[in-house]
C-alpha cells in the first residue's frame, strides 16, 4: 500500500566532470580529478547513502535473495535451517503425474484471479480518475471541501475499508441489498462476499472506491500544469468540449495518466489485504499474493510459498520492463 | 435563445448532479461505519441511513479491551519510529542522491525505484528469517525494520524531488563558508526543507498505520499487533456472527485520526504525491 | 608577492572545452573584472577561482602557493552570487556570523566581526531582519557581508548587480567601489555589463569563447584593442567597422582604399606585402561629418539624441550602419547626406584574422597593450 506514493525515474544522463581527457597539448600533463571539495562531496555522498543501502539490503536484497533460495529448497516454516536444496521441484515435478506450483490449477486461477482483478479496477480507476480530476479542475464554490472527500478513501485503512464495505455489503443488514430491494432491482438479497460469482466484483468494488482519488489526484496535478493558452485557442476556434477533450486534454494528461496507472497496477498486481478481510482464502478471488501467504504460513511449506513468491516477483518485474517499454516508446523516447 | 438557457441550466444541474455523486461515494462508507457505531446493539440490524440514536456502548466495548488499547499504542510507536526514520535515512540520501553528482547514482536511483515495486509477499520468508534471527519476532522492532522497506523508497524518492528544486547557488554559498556536507545538509537544508518532510512524513505515517500483511504475519498474540490486525481479527461466536458494532466503532476510532491530518493537510499530501511523478 | 596567478588554466565540461589555457597575473589589491559575452566561460572562470569547479588542468597560485587543491575557506575567498543565495531562514546576523562559526571563531570574536562589517556596509539597524524583510539592494549588501566578514584575501563577485534596478545599480557599483578603496582586498568580478567593466577595474580581463582576448586597463582597451573582437565589445556605440584594403607604405605606414570615402594613411605598421583585406575600425566620435550640399556621401536614415549628446546613423550602400557621435543638439537631420572622414590617429586596423595591426614603433613607444599570449 505504501506504494501508491508515486516515484518515477528521472534518469538524467550524468556528466561526469573531471572525466576522461587525453591531453596533447605538450603543457604540464597535470589533471586534476576534481577538486578536494568535489571530492569530499563525493565520499559524503556515499557515506550519506550508506544507511539507506544498509537499509534496503537488509530488508530487501538479502530476504529476496533468501526467498529466492528456498524456493529451490524444502524448507519449512519450523526449520529453516535444516532446508535441503530439490532443485525445481515446488515449481514443476514429474512423479507419476506432474506435481509442483505449475501444475496447480489453484496457482494458474489465483494467477487468473489477479490479472483480471488488476486490469478490471485500474481500468476503471483511470476512467473514473480522470473524471474525478476533471470535475476537481472546474472551478466552483466549496472545490477543496470536495477535494478533501475525495481524499477520505485514500486515507482510511484498507482493512477499515474492506471491514466497512463487508458491513455494507452483508448478506442480510448490509445496506446495499437493502437499497438495490428498495429500489426493486433485486427480489432477494445477494451474498456478495460469499457468492464466487459476485466477490470478485465486489472486491474490486471496494478497490476502485479506495484507489480511485490517488489517480484523480496525479492526473489533476497534471490538469493544473497544462497551459490555457491552448484552451483559449480551441475557445476562440469554436471547437466543441468534447473534441478539446480528446484533442487537447487527454494527450497532454497521459504522461500522468501513464504513471498513475503503472503504480495502481503494481499495487493490484500484489494485492492482499482487501481480498483477505473481505473473502479471506476463498478461490474466487484467491490473488497470487494471498495463494503464496498461504502456503508459506498457513500451510507452513516455505519452499512451496517461496516458489510461488518468486513467480509472483518475476511476473510484476515483467508487466514493469513491459510497461516501461511500451510507455517510454509511447512518450517517445520517455522522459 | 431559452432554448440556450435552458441548456446551460441542464449542463448545471448536471454537474452539480455529479459532484454530489461523487461526494457521496466517497464519504458514505465512512459515515455509514459512523452510523453503524453509534447504534445500540438491538437495532444494528435495521438499516438506518440517518444518526437516529446516539449510543456510544459500542465505543465503551472496543476501549475497555486491553488488547484493542495495546494495538493502539503498538501502531502509533510503530509508526512513529518509521517515519523517523524514514526521514532521517531519507534525508541524507536525498542529499546524495539529488545534490551531488557521481558515478553510480542512477544505479542508486533505480534500486531504490525497483524495490519501491517489490511485492511484499516476495521477501515474506526471508524477511521473517531475518527477523527472527534478530530476535524481533513479534515485537513492534520487527515491524519498525520490515515498514523502511517500503517507506524508505518513496520517502528518498519525494526528499530527492524536493531536495533539487534547492538554488544550487545557496549550497555553494555554504561551501564558500566552509560547511561541510553534513553542516550543509543539516543547517542550510533541512530548515528549509521542513514542509517537504512534514509531507513525507505524513505519507509514511499513513502507510504504516495503514499497513497489514507484514505485522498479521510477523506478530503472534494479541498483545503486539497493530489495529488493522487487531481490526481485522475482531470476532465473534462464529463467522456469521461478527460483533459489527465494536468493529465499526473500532473503524472510527483509528480512521478518524487520519481523515482529520489528511483533511488539514491536504495540499501537502497532494504535493508528496505528485512530487515524485510531475517529471515522469 | 601576493596575488594570484592562473598559469594555462584550462576545463572541460565532457568533451566540450570551455576554459581554455588562460593565464594572468593578479596582483594583491587589484580590482580586476571578467567581461564577455554569454557563454564565454565568465563565472567558470570564477568558480575556478573559487574551488567550486576543479580545474581540468593548470595551475592556480594564491600567493605563489599552488591552490588547486583547496577548498574555497583554505584558499582565502569571498564569494558574492548573483542571487545573493542567503540562507532564508537565518537573520542577517546569523548569515554573516556562519562562516565565521564554522572557522571556529569564539563568540566575541565572531559578534565583534559582523558587527564592524555590519557598519561598514551600513546593516547595523537591519541584523535581526530575515532576508525575506528586505529590498533587493539590502540583501545585495548582506551578500557582501557575509563574503567580506571572514576577511578573504580575494572577494570575488558573479554579476552581483544583475537583479537591482538600473538606479539601485549605479549607487550600488559606487559602494563597491568605495569597498574596495576601503578593504584594499584584491577583488575579481565578473559582469556583462560594459559600464561596470569600465568604471570598476583598475584591469579588465576579456574573455571570448573560453579565451582570453585581451588584459588591460580600461583606457587599453578603449584605446588600443589587442582585436576586433574586443574592439567592437567594448564602447558604445560600437565600433565602426569598413572593409578595406591596405597596403604597407614604408614611408608614413599604411595606406588604406576606403569605399566612398577615398585613400588615407594610417600610422600604423602593416607588416610589408602587397595590398590585403583587412578592416578598418573607427570609434563613433572619431567620425567626422560634414553636411554635403551635392548629393554625395551618405544618407542620415537616423538620430538618437540623449540630451548630452546624439547619434547620427548613416546607412551604406551594402546596408550596413555607420554611427558618429556628435555633440547635441546636433547639426544634422534625417535625410540630409553627409561625407564622413576620420583622425586617422584614432583609426585602428585589423587583419583577417581580427589582429590588430600595431603602430608604428615610434621613439616615445606607446606601452604595448599586453596581449593574450604575451
Ligand atoms: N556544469 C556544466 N556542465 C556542462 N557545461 C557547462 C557547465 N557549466 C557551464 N557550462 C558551459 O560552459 C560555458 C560557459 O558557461 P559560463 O556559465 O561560465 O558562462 P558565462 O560567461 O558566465 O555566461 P553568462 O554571462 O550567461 O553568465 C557555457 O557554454 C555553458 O553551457
Ligand atoms: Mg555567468
Amino acid at each position: 500500500m505504501a506504494n501508491r506514493q508515486p516515484t518515477m525515474a528521472q534518469t538524467p544522463a550524468a556528466p561526469t566532470p573531471g572525466g576522461t581527457l587525453e591531453t596533447t597539448q605538450p603543457v604540464r600533463p597535470r589533471r586534476e580529478r576534481g577538486t578536494r571539495v568535489r571530492r569530499r562531496r563525493v565520499r559524503a555522498a556515499w557515506l550519506f547513502l550508506t544507511p539507506m543501502l544498509v537499509g534496503l539490503a537488509l530488508v530487501a536484497g538479502w530476504p529476496l535473495a533468501r526467498t529466492f533460495w528456498f524456493s529451490v529448497t524444502d524448507a519449512s516454516l519450523s526449520s529453516l535451517e535444516g532446508a535441503n536444496f530439490i532443485g525445481l521441484e515446488n515449481y514443476l515435478v514429474y512423479d507419476n503425474g506432474w506435481y509442483g506450483i505449475l501444475a496447480d490449477p489453484l496457482w494458474w486461477q489465483s494467477v487468473w484471479n489477479t490479472l483480471y482483478f488488476a486490469l478490471v479496477s485500474v481500468s476503471l480507476e483511470a476512467v473514473l480518475g480522470v473524471i474525478v480530476a476533471l470535475v476537481l479542475n472546474a472551478h466552483f464554490r466549496g472545490r477543496t471541501l470536495v477535494r478533501a472527500a475525495m481524499l477520505i478513501p485514500w486515507a482510511i485503512p484498507t482493512v477499515v475499508s474492506a471491514k466497512i464495505w463487508a458491513w455494507m455489503l452483508n448478506d442480510q443488514f448490509g445496506i446495499i441489498n437493502h437499497l438495490l430491494m428498495t429500489l426493486g432491482l433485486i427480489d432477494a438479497p445477494l451474498s456478495w462476499t460469499a457468492d464466487a460469482s459476485l466477490s470478485m466484483w465486489a472486491v474490486i468494488m471496494v478497490d476502485v472506491w479506495k484507489a480511485t482519488p490517488f489517480v484523480a489526484l496525479l492526473v489533476l496535478a497534471a490538469l493544473q500544469m497544462l497551459p490555457s493558452d491552448c484552451y483559449e485557442a480551441a475557445k476562440v476556434d469554436g471547437i466543441h468540449p468534447v473534441r478539446v477533450f480528446f484533442r487537447v486534454t487527454l494527450p497532454l494528461i497521459t504522461p500522468a495518466l501513464l504513471v498513475a496507472v503503472i503504480f495502481r497496477a503494481l499495487d493490484a498486481l500484489r494485492v492482499f489485504d482487501v481480498i483477505y478481510v473481505l473473502t479471506s482464502n476463498a478461490a474466487s478471488t484467491m490473488t497470487m499474493s494471498i495463494y503464496a501467504r498461504q502456503q508459506l504460513v498457513e500451510f507452513q511449506d516455505v519452499g512451496y510459498g517461496s516458489a510461488a513468491s518468486t513467480l509472483l516477483f518475476m511476473i510484476i518485474a515483467l508487466v514493469t520492463v513491459v510497461y516501461l517499454y511500451l510507455g517510454r516508446r509511447q512518450l517517445g523516447g520517455g522522459s | 435563445m431559452t432554448l440556450r438557457r435552458l441548456k446551460a441550466i441542464a449542463l448545471k444541474t448536471g454537474f452539480w448532479l455529479l459532484v454530489a455523486v461523487l461526494v457521496l461515494y466517497a464519504i458514505f462508507p465512512f459515515y455509514y461505519a459512523i452510523v453503524t457505531s453509534l447504534k445500540p446493539s438491538s437495532q444494528l440490524f435495521e438499516v438506518s441511513y440517518w444518526v437516529d440514536s446516539l449510543d456510544f456502548s459500542n465505543y465503551v466495548t472496543v476501549l475497555s479491551q486491553p488488547t484493542f488499547l495495546a494495538a493502539i499504542r503498538n501502531s502509533v510507536v510503530v509508526a512513529l519510529s518509521v517515519v523517523l526514520i524514514a526521514l532521517l535515512l531519507g534525508l541524507t540520501a536525498a542529499w546524495a542522491l539529488g545534490r551531488v553528482r557521481f558515478r553510480g547514482r542512477t544505479t542508486v536511483m533505480m534500486i531504490v525505484l525497483g524495490v519501491s515495486m517489490f511485492p511484499q509477499v516476495a521477501v515474506l520468508s526471508g524477511l521473517f528469517e531475518v527477523i527472527r534471527t534478530l530476535d524481533l519476532y513479534n515485537s513492534p522492532g520487527g515491524l519498525i525494520l520490515s515498514y523502511t522497506i517500503f517507506t524508505l523508497p518513496f520517502t528518498v524518492w519525494i526528499l530527492t524531488t524536493f531536495m533539487r528544486q534547492l538554488p544550487d547557488e545557496l549550497e555553494e554559498a555554504a561551501i564558500v563558508d566552509g560547511a561541510s556536507p553534513w553542516v550543509t545538509l543539516t543547517k542550510v537544508f533541512m530548515p528549509l526543507l521542513w514542509p517537504a518532510m512534514a509531507t513525507t512524513g505524513l505519507l509514511a505515517f499513513i502507510a504504516a498505520w495503514n499497513e497489514f500483511l507484514f505485522a498479521l504475519t510477523f506478530t503472534l498474540t494479541d498483545s503486539q499487533r497493530t489495529v488493522p490486525v487487531a481490526i481485522a481479527l475482531i470476532s465473534g461466536g462464529s463467522q456469521y456472527e461478527l460483533p459489527w458494532g465494536p468493529i465499526m466503532a473500532a473503524s472510527v476510532i483509528v480512521t478518524v485520526p487520519l481523515v482529520v491530518l489528511v483533511v488539514i493537510f491536504q495540499r501537502r499530501i497532494v504535493s508528496g504525491l505528485t512530487a515524485g511523478a510531475v517529471k515522469g | 608577492m601576493a596575488g594570484l596567478t592562473l598559469e594555462r588554466v584550462n576545463k572541460r565540461f565532457g568533451s566540450t572545452q570551455v576554459i581554455d589555457d588562460v593565464s594572468m597575473q593578479i596582483d594583491n589589491g587589484e580590482f580586476i573584472v571578467f567581461v564577455g559575452p554569454s557563454g564565454c566561460g565568465k563565472s567558470t572562470l570564477l568558480r575556478l577561482i573559487a574551488g567550486l569547479e576543479s580545474i581540468t588542468h593548470g595551475d592556480l597560485m594564491i600567493d605563489d602557493q599552488r591552490v588547486n587543491n583547496l577548498t574555497p575557506p583554505e584558499r582565502g575567498i569571498g564569494m558574492v552570487f548573483q542571487s545573493y543565495a542567503l540562507y532564508p531562514h537565518m537573520s542577517v546576523y546569523d548569515n554573516i556570523a556562519f562562516g565565521l562559526k564554522l572557522a571556529k571563531q569564539d563568540k566575541q570574536t565572531v559578534d565583534e566581526r559582523v558587527r564592524q562589517t555590519a557598519r561598514i556596509l551600513q546593516l547595523d539597524e537591519l541584523l535581526e531582519r530575515l532576508p525575506k524583510a528586505l529590498s533587493g539592494g539590502q540583501r545585495q549588501r548582506v551578500a557582501i557581508g557575509r563574503a567580506m566578514a571572514r576577511e578573504p584575501k580575494i572577494l570575488l563577485f558573479d554579476e552581483p548587480l544583475s537583479n537591482l534596478d538600473a538606479a539601485l545599480r549605479v549607487q550600488t557599483r559606487n559602494e563597491i567601489a568605495r569597498l574596495h578603496e576601503r578593504l584594499g582586498s584584491t577583488m575579481i568580478y565578473v559582469t556583462h555589463d560594459q559600464v561596470e567593466a569600465m568604471t570598476l577595474a583598475d584591469r579588465i580581463v576579456v574573455l571570448n569563447a573560453g579565451h582570453v582576448e585581451q588584459i588591460g586597463t580600461p583606457r587599453e582597451l578603449y584605446e588600443r584593442p589587442a582585436s576586433r573582437f574586443v574592439a567592437g565589445f567594448i564602447g558604445s556605440p560600437k565600433m565602426n567597422f569598413i572593409q578595406v584594403t591596405a597596403e604597407a607604405d614604408a614611408e608614413q605606414g599604411c595606406r588604406v582604399e576606403i569605399p566612398a570615402v577615398g585613400q588615407r594613411t594610417l600610422p600604423l605598421a602593416l607588416s610589408a606585402g602587397g595590398p590585403s583585406e583587412t578592416t578598418l575600425g573607427v570609434r563613433p566620435e572619431h567620425l567626422i561629418p560634414t553636411a554635403s550640399e551635392s548629393g554625395e556621401g551618405l544618407e542620415i536614415v537616423n538620430v538618437e539624441y540623449l540630451g548630452s549628446e546624439a547619434y547620427l546613423y548613416m546607412e551604406r550602400d551594402d546596408g550596413e550602419l555607420l554611427v558618429c557621435r556628435t555633440q547635441a543638439p546636433s547639426p544634422f537631420r534625417r535625410g540630409q547626406r553627409v561625407t564622413l572622414d576620420f583622425d586617422p590617429t584614432h583609426a585602428h586596423l585589423f587583419d583577417r584574422d581580427g589582429r590588430a595591426v600595431p603602430p608604428r614603433a615610434r621613439r616615445e613607444a606607446r606601452p604595448e597593450p599586453q596581449g593574450a599570449d604575451s
